[in-house]
């Protein structure tokens, strides 16, 4: 079976400064991979590259047995691959449903779209809610469902979530999570970018250490879970 | 005071000129946060492309007639201007340092100044602008319209209820509003932000061409400084509204052209200032106005803190 998603020895820079050293991973369609590790580590920086936002130095990114390196950010989510970023970012001065739309920004087909927006509002009800609320009014757990549900609009092959948790209370961090897993359940193909290990581990099928721009450990989300070195390291045991 | 109603109605029609370039400048800085220094020579170049078609009209043309073909050159030769710009001198320098393209700004619009300078015939004096002969309307007892004022009076809330459509409903204006609140963002909804800074050239460009052909038909004369004041005044139209904001734009320039007229009228007669009133000190009346719009309000009339991206 081939892979919907392969990096191969990718490697991006800031200058001088090397921030992805050469890593090669892949993510199999109904999966759900997650690249955990510190600050720094450089996962931010990889989905940015595979989204186009920043070139590669070397490397390759296949994606749906297509190259997507040199492929540019706005033709990315075409191709089916959908990236919600870190921080959020969502569209603070439009609305809840404005921003929606611009997730299905480049889909033609209205009553589809109406359909999908339908089924996000369902997904998280408060944003049906808040639909015509300014996006920059709403709570940091609500902007994060609002950028997941944008990122949805598209009907994304592959789901690239960064950081969903990040400055979240753990009641709404556990909320997010619990969205992931229904998101997988109904075969939603995800890559997800977590500091939060133990939630993201649980979760995925599979997962990536990173370290200062490296893999440094790899295996199945479990295996992870009850490797020594990840839980002193990423679940703060001694 | 029986002068009041009639230094508001002139103001309005230079103010209306004013927001007709200041949404250039917000336009232009919403999206790229670059102050587009050369934007009033597109002005300049509207009216030189309005007094082109007059040129080339037979000279029996009527006014009424002519008006629209000019408006067509000047906002086709300012629109074609500001693309080119952007696409040559702005674009190869995104992801500069900003004091680079700022500098190009500048320096464009010297040489925008001198090409017109040296190229168009007979540029090197002012050249007559046709004008809307006959006397003007009158509104009420004092109160008199100029036949030359009302171009702008209708063509500015036209342009900025249009463009206030535009960028409100329609799929690229939501494009639009997307890349100026964060463009990295814009291209991962599959935006080209490219294109979109294009448009953001071409519509100011546009405006800017209408505004030329205003200013022709107010002052009589078209010439190739006139891009300077004109477009600092606008600049500072477009900080008084608050910079990013295209509403703010058409208010800051009604407020800067309505407070010079009521200057220019009335300072005069503040006891001990005659020797400041008059139309020679419009300009800094317009400035005092700003540095004080600056210190009390630094983000303009309508601007919004920039601190609202989570």
């Amino acid at each position: 079976m081939t892979a919907l998603l392969e990096v191969d020895d990718l490697k991006v820079a800031y200058g001088n400064i090397q921030a992805v050293k050469g890593i090669t991973f892949t993510v199999h369609t109904g999966q759900v991979v997650t690249l955990i590790g510190t600050n720094g580590a450089g996962k931010t920086t990889t989905l940015r590259t595979i989204s186009g936002l920043l070139t590669p130095q070397s490397g390759t990114i296949t994606f749906d047995g297509q190259p997507l390196t040199k492929t540019p950010a706005h033709h990315i989510v075409a191709r089916g691959l959908a990236h919600s970023p870190e921080g959020r970012r969502i569209f603070p001065r439009l609305t809840v449903a404005e921003n929606l739309q611009l997730g299905a920004f480049l889909r033609k087909n209205p009553t589809e779209i109406n359909k999908d927006t339908e089924r996000a509002y369902e997904l998280f009800p408060i944003l049906g809610e808040r639909r015509k609320q300014a996006a920059g009014t709403l709570s940091g757990g609500e902007q994060q469902m609002l950028a997941m549900g944008r990122a949805l609009m598209s009907r994304p092959k592959l789901l690239m979530l960064d950081e969903p948790s990040m400055g979240l209370s753990p009641i709404m961090m556990q909320k997010i999570m619990e969205t992931i897993a229904e998101l997988k359940s109904t075969g939603t193909t995800i890559l997800l970018v977590e500091q939060n290990a133990q939630a993201a581990l649980s979760l995925a099928d599979y997962g990536h250490v990173m370290e200062i721009g490296t893999i440094v450990l790899s295996g199945t989300g479990d295996h992870l879970l009850h490797n020594e070195s990840v839980r002193k390291a990423y679940l703060g045991e001694d | 005071m029986h002068e009041l109603p009639q230094t508001l109605l002139t103001g309005l029609a230079l103010g209306a000129t004013y927001g007709l370039i200041a949404i250039g400048y917000t336009m232009v800085y919403g999206i790229i946060q670059l102050i587009n220094f050369a934007h009033g020579e597109i002005v300049m170049i509207g009216g030189f492309g309005a007094l082109t078609i007059w040129l080339w009209l037979p000279s029996n043309t009527s006014l009424t007639l002519a008006i629209p073909l000019m408006l067509i050159g000047a906002v086709i030769a300012s629109v074609a201007v500001a693309t080119a710009a952007e696409r040559f001198a702005y674009r190869p320098l995104r992801g500069a340092p900003r004091l680079a393209p700022l500098i190009t700004a500048i320096g464009l619009s010297l040489a925008l100044q001198q090409i017109v300078w040296s190229f168009y015939p007979n540029a090197k004096k002012a050249r007559p602008f046709p004008q809307i002969s006959g006397d003007s309307f009158q509104l009420a007892g004092n109160l008199h319209l100029q036949r030359n004022d009302i171009f702008v009076l209708v063509a500015a809330p036209i342009c900025m209820a249009a463009l206030g459509l535009f960028i409100a409903n329609s799929r690229t204006g939501r494009a639009m509003q997307a890349t100026a609140q964060d463009p990295d963002t814009a291209k991962l909804m599959g935006i080209n932000t490219d294109r979109i800074i294009v448009l953001a050239f071409a519509i100011g460009g546009g405006f800017a061409g209408v505004a030329g052909v205003a200013y022709g038909l107010r002052i009589g004369q078209v010439e190739v400084l006139m891009g300077f004041i004109l477009g600092l005044k606008a600049f500072t139209a477009a900080v008084l509204g608050g910079i990013g904001n295209i509403y703010g734009a058409m208010l800051g320039g009604v407020v800067l052209g309505i407070a010079e007229a009521l200057a220019i009228t009335y300072v005069q007669d503040i006891p001990g200032m005659q020797q400041l009133g008059g139309g020679g000190w419009a300009n800094v009346w317009a400035f005092a106005l700003l540095i004080a719009v600056l210190l009390l309000r630094p983000q303009g009339l309508l601007g919004e803190r920039v601190a609202d991206r989570a």
